[in-house]
């Protein structure tokens, strides 16, 4: 039996990880069905209605990166917040919080298995919906469409932390995931550019910070985005890195886990 | 000159106070447990065992006072502290996402533990449970979910194992198997320190006992002293009434039957002089030598509660 100190986090990431596999029709299959019927809905009333950027994208073609980020989006939310609330209703966390794990290696677990889980969710949206629309495997900046995934997930992985800390039941924790995250995703700007709304929402979106992560996201697909990338870039990392902050300060507090 | 430090307590609480609301949970508790003993810590519900636990699993932290285990602080060295700890809870907790031997594999991984395939394998024989080592754990009986906790107590061999309350609702035969394994684990080497509310239990495998109440210690010696200090025997009469002689004595009656405590066989003699001479008659006379249940009860009483200054 060796030691080896520090890599605790790594088997409680791997645990993350066989969490939502064991139940992967639940947690990868459902959610990429969900968004194929979204696309296949939509496309078909939309696509002879509306084109995107000046007609030079189609609108199915529009909205499969939506629909992949908002799959990346919210699954990754739901895996770190399910785990969480799951883990404290039952009792079971008690087996993370009695070993050496500090702040800092818990946040790492439960964000990389929560960026894993949105990270193949998406993907597997992807690969069922570009056969409607073939045209978006041309992808002119597929780093920056990935940065934004992998930051976008780290994002929703943290306040899904955060949520299942905060929460001490389901209901609450439904309330959030219903009346902050849903929200927020869709009016980001999944189903449509936010050049198609009136003056008022449009400033309204820019303050949502989801828009910015679907936009930048979008910008790697087309070459084309209602913001700047770097605008975009810099809201989605600034708000990663004051969320990874302030998880951290609750985590070492041990705010709501340890009394 | 080269100078030796004295070996660390196995468990040192040194003026631990914690207060929940209005609720002081804890008030300047003193403790401390030497490597190698198997140690009680007794209490009626609510007088604070179970905060005493978490705060030195760092479940829940004290407002003043500090904890060690082996000599490491349990906040400001957590990772060596919680290293040399093995807990097993109260309340029988699983994660119903896996088996057995998963749930035993990840408990070794979170300590940064390699290699604990063969570790593993001894405890589930230890335990009974090498049949059980595939099966998931929502499919275990409530018995085998408890021996599953306590193989995660010891996953990462720690050298204090604390048992809070494990035999509550489990049956005869694992309680025995159980208890026999834990002494095991002691001879080893092992320092025990064990909640339960069978005093019976503590009496039979403790070497020494605190006792709490209302967050504070009342009690702390040896299981031995304990007994002794209240030696005697209790007689249990069933009659009609006491010799007029023994009206103002200690005693109680439940169900008809008289509990009189006796400081000796030379009072039983005068306690049966006493109903001859008033023709009482006996219909049932029992005696029993004083156990640690009437020691508990009459400590929880007030009775010679005594706290030795610095014990250890």
């Amino acid at each position: 039996m060796r030691t080896h100190e520090g890599t605790g986090w790594i088997t409680l990431l791997r645990k993350e990880l066989l969490r939502f596999w064991k139940v992967s029709f639940q947690t990868i299959a459902a959610p990429v069905l969900t968004s194929l019927l979204y696309l296949l809905v939509f496309a078909h009333m939309l696509e002879s209605h509306v084109a995107v950027y000046d007609g030079t994208v189609g609108y199915t073609a529009f909205l499969v990166p939506g629909l992949v980020m908002m799959a990346v989006l919210q699954n990754a939310f739901a895996n770190s917040s399910s785990s969480l609330i799951q883990s404290k209703i039952t009792g079971n966390l008690i087996f993370v919080l009695l070993p050496p794990l500090s702040p800092g290696e818990l946040f790492a677990a439960y964000v990389l298995g929560a960026m894993v889980r949105g990270l193949v969710v998406g993907l597997g949206v992807f690969l069922v919906t570009i056969w409607f629309a073939p045209s978006v495997l041309a992808m002119p900046f597929p780093w920056w469409a990935l940065a934004f995934a992998a930051l976008g997930s780290a994002i929703l992985g943290t306040l899904g932390l955060i949520a299942g800390i905060w929460a001490e039941k389901f209901d609450q924790l439904a309330a959030f995931q219903n009346f902050i995250i849903l929200p927020a995703t869709f009016l980001s700007g999944v189903f449509y550019s936010i050049h198609s709304l009136p003056p008022f929402w449009q400033a309204a979106s820019h303050l949502n910070p989801f828009f910015y992560m679907i936009d930048g996201f979008r910008y790697g697909f087309f070459g084309r985005s209602d913001v700047s990338p770097w605008l975009s870039l810099a809201v989605v990392a600034g708000s990663c890195a004051a969320l990874t902050a302030l998880t951290l300060a609750l985590l070492g507090r041990g705010w709501r886990l340890r009394t | 000159m080269q100078s030796t430090s004295p070996p660390a307590a196995a468990v040192a609480l040194s003026g631990i106070t914690r207060r929940f609301g209005s609720v002081q949970a804890l008030d300047g508790v003193d403790l401390v447990v030497e490597p190698g003993e198997f140690f009680g810590l007794l209490g009626p519900n609510g007088a604070g065992k179970t905060t005493l636990i978490s705060i030195l699993a760092g479940l829940t932290r004290a407002d003043r006072g500090t904890a060690r285990v082996m000599g490491h602080d349990v906040v400001a060295d957590y990772r060596k502290a919680r290293r040399a700890l093995g807990v097993v809870p109260q309340e029988l907790v699983f994660d119903p996402f896996f088996t057995v031997r998963e749930t035993l594999r990840f408990q070794a991984g979170y300590f940064g533990l390699s290699g604990v395939d063969e570790w593993i394998d001894e405890i589930l024989a230890h335990l009974d449970l090498t049949a059980k080592a595939d099966a998931n754990m929502r499919s275990l009986s409530g018995g085998m979910k408890r021996r599953v906790l306590v193989g995660q107590a010891l996953v990462h061999k720690p050298p204090v194992i604390v048992l809070d309350e494990p035999t509550a609702g489990v049956d005869v035969e694992l309680r025995r198997s159980l208890w026999a394994f834990v002494r095991k684990l002691n001879r080893d080497g092992h320092t025990i320190i064990l909640t339960t509310h069978y005093l019976e239990e503590a009496e039979a495998l403790c070497g020494r006992i605190a006792m709490l109440k209302a967050g504070r210690v009342v009690a702390l010696d040896t299981t031995q002293n304990l007994l002794s200090r209240f030696a005697g025997i209790t007689a249990r009469l069933t009659a009609d009434r006491l010799p007029s002689a023994w009206s103002g004595r200690d005693f109680r009656r439940e169900s008809g039957v008289f509990h009189i405590a006796l400081a000796s066989y030379a009072e039983l003699e005068r306690l049966l002089a006493d109903l001859r001479a008033e023709a009482i008659v006996i219909e049932a006379l029992a005696l029993a030598e004083t156990d640690l249940e009437q020691v508990f009860l009459r400590i929880m009483k007030g009775e010679g509660a005594a706290a030795p200054g610095g014990v250890r």
